[in-house]
């Protein structure tokens, strides 16, 4: 791999390599902790409650014990799970969520033990491809538990997160896109070397917008949490998982709402850079301190998440499915439209900002103009077909018409025949009039 | 040949993809075959990172591991758990044709492959990518330069077949959509029945099981919050006494319907 444009990374010693991974390990186990703490917290104070206080100060040790607990609980393997899949998603579920961290950068160059290193595991030139990857990975570990479980519940919520995460993953692909335009490159350091000016939340604000719903939808949590939503599903996928399987599912929940909170960080509000009054500070964004700000920018979109949790209710399954495919992935193909364009007529044509703002203006002009105008003739046709609806229905229906029988349409009633009327009469036992002349019935067979 | 580490990842990916290829084709269960292929893809994955391809590699995890498998999953999944496969070959000739293909394929790729040997200079793909800069550089370069008509000509192909897909499968709505406020409307409206959830069984009875009547405010059983198959035995139907009169009568009533 050529290594020349990324300077420190794949230099470190061995024994760096592994300090660096145990201890993002060991931050992933602790954060998970701490934001199963938070979350019950937060949740409580929004509902008037006051949440875990009991164990260690504030209730922080809550989660540490919840899980010893869980992990000397009895394991259940249903009888008719298929036990080598039913085994090892909890597995890839987890693995999953920790493999996506190596890109994750927390901060500049330091010095440990006299050696200097960036603050991240590793980069390489598609590491923001690599954490996409590594999510479409992850989703195995859900399908798999919905399906060997040998359940029904399992199974719809497997179903379900399989389309969920297909269908919000395009449209958090397509919200990378102009990321990747702005900064010249997929690679996480860069990116946020990249945001040194301004972050590219407010540059490209649609794209920051997109991702953030879309994140919510791929890490299954409300209110977009349908693989495991309680109302309907029991448990949805992890149904029949209990004691330490389980708690790999939990596990994996949490890690992947940090990882996906440290991508939208690197990725739109500059990473471990300082946010703006602490970074006039000329040493905000040098040695140690950056890990602060990125902690900060982190735990923002947790808070943001547990909001979410607390205050709005589920979607229903369609209306979750159209909003994705209806109007995120349409919206972010729109965007990326307008900035790869805008991009060009800036590079290539030297246009000021000034004159794209006033091309930009004179565009949306026009397209509301054209909207309008296809609007009052989509009326019109709308009227006409309408009419025409209308004058079918109002003459009886032939179904002989064309020459060979056909069935009736909705708001079309057959002819009763003498024969379709003793046939009526006998199952209902009363007399049916012949409906030739009476206003149309709801009822239909092929309704 | 030194031991280094591309020939120790290429071991272990390489066995693991020829495991799982056989995997594939061996496994009785439509799922499984699943799970081996997409082990061969992540490991051939693993392989291009290794062969400095990192964004072939990635795409190939992204694309074919986790949007095209995983359709596959689905579908596998849609058909259901216990479903067993059909043995039966309804292509004819399909092994006939199945060696053929595989013959000439190997004829093609070991061709292919040799004359790439023999035929010119190994500069290595460190030296390609350097070339344009980097990977993702040098594969932009390709494709919108030499290849953009071939790129367009898939693009194209792909839309026409997603639309194609659509349009077969297209059914047209012969009636609009009931809304969710013409649903709940209709819900309320005199005749339709009970609008929301019914009591289930053992609400403010004695007992919480499944055969016990829940308990309306006004004293009366709630027979429906049984569940129909218990109900239809009436013998194992859990009574309150204190209510038992009133279950009488229901019973009573309900016979008479």
């Amino acid at each position: 791999m050529s290594g020349s444009s990324f300077g420190f990374f794949g230099t470190d010693p061995w024994w760096m390599v592994i300090l660096k991974a145990v201890a993002i390990f060991g931050m992933l186990v602790v954060l998970t902790l701490f934001t199963i703490w938070w979350e019950r917290r937060v949740v409580s104070r929004m509902q008037n409650r006051i949440g875990p206080n009991r164990v260690g100060p504030a209730g922080l040790l809550q989660s540490l014990m919840d899980g010893f607990k869980l992990a000397f609980k009895e394991e259940i393997i249903p009888k008719s799970a298929h036990v080598a899949v039913y085994w090892i998603a909890p597995v890839i579920s987890a693995t999953a969520a920790f493999l996506a961290f190596a890109v994750i950068p927390f901060g500049p160059t330091v010095s440990i033990f006299g050696v200097e290193t960036p603050l991240q595991l590793t980069d390489f030139p598609v590491s923001v491809l690599y954490v996409l990857a590594i999510a479409s990975v992850g989703v195995y570990g859900l399908v798999l538990a919905g399906w060997s479980s040998g359940s029904t519940y399992p199974l719809l919520g497997g179903l379900r997160s399989t389309a969920q995460v297909i269908s919000y993953e395009i449209a958090m692909g397509l919200s990378f896109v102009a990321v990747f335009l702005f900064a010249g490159s997929m690679s996480t350091s860069e990116i946020i070397a990249k945001q040194q000016p301004i972050w590219f939340a407010v540059i490209l604000l649609p794209s920051f917008l997109i991702y953030v719903t879309s994140m919510v939808g791929e890490t299954n949590r409300a209110p977009f949490d349908l693989p495991e939503a309680e109302g309907e599903l029991v448990g949805g996928f992890h149904t029949e998982y209990s004691s330490l399987k389980f708690a790999m599912f939990f596990l994996a929940e949490y890690i992947n709402m940090v990882t996906v909170s440290a991508l939208a960080a690197t990725l739109f509000l500059g990473g471990w850079l300082a946010p703006w009054p602490i970074s006039l500070w000329d040493s905000a964004n040098v040695g140690w301190w950056p890990i602060l700000w990125w902690l900060l920018k982190v735990q923002l979109f947790i808070f943001m998440f547990i909001w979410l949790r607390a205050t709005l209710p589920r979607l229903r399954y369609d209306q979750f499915m159209k909003f994705g495919w209806k109007v995120l992935i349409p919206a972010s193909l729109g965007w990326i439209f307008i900035v790869a364009t805008a991009r060009v007529f800036r590079d290539d044509f030297a246009f000021t900002n000034q004159q794209l703002l006033i091309t930009g203006a004179v565009v949306i002009a026009l397209l509301l103009v054209g909207s309008w105008l296809l609007q009052i003739r989509s009326d019109r046709m709308q009227a006409t077909v309408e009419a025409e609806l209308e004058q079918a229905l109002s003459v009886p229906f032939d179904a002989m018409a064309g020459g060979h029988p056909v069935p009736p349409m909705p708001g079309q009633v057959l002819a009763y025949t003498p024969r379709r009327v003793l046939a009526a009469q006998s199952v209902a036992g009363q007399v049916i009039a012949p409906a030739l002349d009476s206003a149309p019935t709801e009822e239909t067979p092929y309704a | 040949m030194s031991i280094d580490g591309e020939l120790v990842v290429f071991i272990i990916c390489g066995g693991l993809s020829v495991v799982g290829a056989l995997g594939m084709v061996l496994s009785r269960k439509a799922v499984h075959s699943a799970l081996f292929i997409a082990m061969v893809m992540i490991n051939l994955a693993i392989l291009y990172i290794a062969n400095s391809a990192p964004f072939l590699g990635m795409v190939q995890i992204i694309v074919y591991t986790g949007a095209v498998m995983m359709l596959f999953l689905f579908v596998l999944m849609v058909v259901g758990v216990d479903s067993s496969d059909s043995l039966i070959e309804t292509i004819r000739g399909q092994r006939l044709f199945g060696i053929l293909f595989g013959v000439a394929l190997a004829i093609l790729l070991i061709g292919g492959i040799g004359s790439a040997i023999t035929g010119k200079a190994d500069i290595g793909l460190i030296a390609a990518n350097d070339e344009f800069g980097g990977n993702v550089e040098g594969i932009a370069d390709l494709i919108f330069s030499d290849y953009l008509f071939a790129f367009q000509a898939t693009a194209a192909l792909l839309i026409t077949a997603g639309l194609g897909a659509v349009i077969l499968t297209h059914r047209e709505a012969w009636r609009p959509k009931a809304t969710q406020k013409e649903l709940s409307v209709a819900r309320f409206m005199v005749g339709a029945g009970h609008p929301g959830n019914k009591p289930n069984p053992g609400v403010y009875a004695r007992h919480n099981a499944v055969n016990t009547p829940a308990i309306l405010p006004d004293g009366s059983l709630a027979l429906d919050s049984v569940p129909e198959p218990v109900r239809s035995r009436d013998d194992s139907l859990i009574i309150d006494h204190r209510v038992v009169s009133t279950v009488v009568e229901l019973v009573e009533s309900e016979d008479q319907n």
